[in-house]
């Protein structure tokens, strides 16, 4: 039954125009149409080749440092008296987080598509360092696009991306985040299409982005579910990742989808809570609409206008989610819960002292919410967590709130 | 016939070239819009189209951006767009209106309240940037049963396969992006538009319209030369921000702006007729 479910789920979606259910799609400006379907003929030829697989996988080990280990933590799992929490171990990649699962992959199709020039945004400056990385490495001109105020909140993580010799760009139009810079990459692209690769760094966009930027992250999940089996001889039976556009959630629920035991849950950004509006929350409190290219759950006023965000986390500060997050809620398979700033800032400090590991304000939505259910569930249950990334980005906006300054 | 297509018959019949000038609803005031919309009829405009404001309109420069952001701190929605076009029409029930704007706005509405809403209203056409054919399965059939028409994009990147495939889906015009960009960023290079419009024609029995690059009475002229309708977007809505503080005369500048470019493009049609 299992199997089954696994079989008919990864065969239908996403559809041949990239519709997972009534989500997704390629609703772009026409300029761009061009673009993704070359970009999808391309990533459809390699996905299966041989070497270009090969050459993903010499990087994913060599210079990444994969596969992550999955950690279990025990004192925090003895201290919360429930469920044995595992956490998958994404912060120790190169670069500190998952973001370079993909844009090692997005990189290396984007050399063999002849791209002489990648351009990408970001939020955190996660995806940004990360694009920045492989195209230092790679030798070819990047450029960041980031939100004039996540510019501000990320500070050493801009000075990571121009050390890495990409030119970054701060977005001054309208919320100044990652909508924002989404947009204004946007415009770039169509502006320098022809020897531009635009390097997106989560599970959305149009089609074929959030399938692509999926298989590239399910690495995580892959190495997750064989770890555990291993380490427990069974399967988790709950999987929890935090979610702004939903690339490690995805990464992490994708290939255990058919594992009908396992429950998956998804945490979004309550900021100040859900109830004051100043939130990141869009599958607990938004509805469907049509923004950057796919149609999903987004932020948005009865007029069909997107509305400011809030999260403590940049890297969560996004009014939509990738649209098969919005698939997974309404079949039901994943569920979407949220975590408040406090919470979040509290599993920081809490997994930091505990544990010795200091996690991303996002992945801390994650923990926040396993240190909500751990306790209610039984010491020979499994928590399976995904620590997506690490907090020395973070260390600015923590020290400003306990009253400390840093410069730079 | 639609409304649209016997614009473009009518002027065809007289050697003429469409004016078709852009305007963001609701900037930088809903009031002011219509008296626009009217001010550019007479100063020589053949079509109107009328941007709904959109909080993310990524196909669009900095400037159209600004206007958004300007008519969006008025909270102008989409039914207030509307309310606009049936204002106009106690006035004018001749120059055809087209609908430009972003799916979710739309979307937000519901296809088919949008559908009902713009028929009643003496709406004619609508063009949404970030709805390709590929996504109107159901969108084009409602458009189609209220008469509207659904006008789409064709740009330098659309290859010659895809013009086909574009223009089985299109009535009224087809919009020609003449740039690789946004709105209002770069120079035209009139070769290449010359070269894709021929592509097109073979494609296609519709008129061609030509935006996105358009500034001032020479290119007008220049592009009317080879396309049936010249849109002028950014260089109008650059002239309503600078008197965005001094609203009471947006409509004046605009119109003697847009005349410049009419007699510029008149100039033109003689010309060739002539030759």
């Amino acid at each position: 039954m299992a199997e089954q479910l696994n079989n008919e789920y990864y065969q239908t979606y996403p559809d041949d125009k990239g519709h997972f259910g009534p989500y997704g799609g390629r609703y772009v400006g026409e300029t761009l149409m061009e673009a993704i379907y070359e970009l999808e003929k391309a990533y459809k030829q390699y996905k299966h080749d041989p070497e270009f697989q090969a050459e993903m996988d010499k990087d994913l080990s060599d210079y990444v440092g994969r596969p992550s280990p999955l950690y279990h933590a025990q004192n925090w799992s003895k201290r919360l008296g429930g469920a044995q929490i595992y956490l998958k171990r994404e912060d120790l990649n190169h670069t500190g987080a998952h973001k370079i699962n993909n844009t090692i992959g997005q990189a290396l199709l984007a050399k063999r598509m002849g791209k002489t020039r990648i351009i990408a945004e970001t939020g955190a400056g996660q995806h940004g360092v990360a694009t920045a990385t492989v195209a230092a490495r790679l030798g070819i001109e990047c450029v960041v696009y980031m939100g004039a105020e996540d510019v501000k909140r990320q500070a050493m993580n801009v000075y990571r991306m121009k050390l890495l010799g990409a030119e970054v760009i701060p977005v001054d139009s309208g919320s100044r985040t990652l909508k924002d810079a989404l947009n204004e990459a946007l415009r770039d692209w169509v502006t320098n299409i022809d020897n531009t690769f635009y390097i997106i760094g989560t599970v959305a966009g149009p089609h074929p982005y959030p399938e692509m930027v999926r298989d590239f992250q399910t690495i995580i999940g892959r190495e997750a579910r064989q770890q555990i089996l291993t380490a427990t001889g069974r399967l988790p039976d709950a999987l929890i990742a935090c979610i702004g556009g939903g690339s490690n959630a995805i990464g992490l629920f994708h290939p255990f989808i058919g594992d009908e035991t396992v429950a998956m849950y998804g945490v979004e950004g309550a900021g100040h809570g859900i109830e004051t509006g100043q939130h990141a929350a869009p599958l607990c409190a938004g509805t469907p609409g049509v923004l950057h290219g796919n149609r999903t759950y987004l932020m948005q006023d009865k007029n069909g206008q997107i509305i400011e965000t809030h999260s403590i986390s940049a890297g969560l500060d996004y009014p939509g989610v990738g649209p098969e997050h919005a698939l997974l809620k309404d079949i039901g398979r994943a569920k979407y819960v949220s975590v408040t700033d406090d919470d979040a800032l509290q599993a920081f400090h809490d997994l930091t002292r505990i544990e010795g590991i200091i996690p991303a304000l996002e992945s801390s939505h994650a923990l926040a919410y396993a240190s909500q259910v751990a306790p209610t569930m039984s010491t020979d249950q499994i928590l399976l967590v995904n620590l997506s990334g690490r907090g020395d980005k973070d260390m600015h906006t923590v020290a400003a709130l306990a009253g400390l300054n840093f410069e730079g | 016939m639609s409304r649209i297509s016997q614009c473009f018959a009518n002027l065809k019949a007289d050697g003429q070239t469409a004016l078709i000038p852009y305007i963001t609803a609701g900037d930088p005031e809903p009031w002011v819009t219509v008296p626009i919309l009217h001010a550019l009829v007479d100063a020589g405009a053949n079509i109107l189209e009328l941007g709904i404001p959109f909080s993310d309109p990524m196909s669009d420069g900095a400037i159209i951006q600004k206007a958004c952001e300007r008519a969006l701190k008025n909270d102008v929605s989409i039914s207030q767009v509307l309310d606009m076009v049936a204002e106009f029409r106690k006035k004018d029930t001749e120059t055809p209106i087209v609908l430009m704007g972003y799916a979710n706005p739309i979307e937000s509405m519901g296809y088919e309240a949008f559908a009902k809403k713009a028929q009643q209203v003496g709406v004619d056409g609508v063009l949404t940037v970030d709805m390709p054919p590929e996504e109107t399965d159901e969108f084009l059939p409602l458009m189609t049963e209220h008469g509207i028409d659904t006008i789409f994009l064709v740009a330098p990147t659309t290859t010659k396969e895809r013009m086909a495939y574009i223009a089985q889906h299109a009535k009224g015009f087809i919009y020609y992006v003449s740039i690789k960009g946004v709105t209002g960023s770069a120079v035209l290079d009139m070769a290449e538009v010359a070269d894709k419009l021929s592509q097109l024609q073979q494609c296609t029995n519709l008129p061609l319209g030509v935006g996105f690059g358009i500034r001032d009475g020479k290119s007008a002229a220049a592009v009317s030369k080879v396309a049936d309708g010249v849109v002028v977007g950014s260089t109008l809505v650059r002239c309503i921000a600078e008197h965005a503080d001094r609203p009471e005369n947006i409509a004046q500048a605009v119109a003697s702006l847009l005349a410049e470019m009419r007699h510029a493009i008149n100039a033109q049609d003689n010309a060739l007729a002539n030759a």
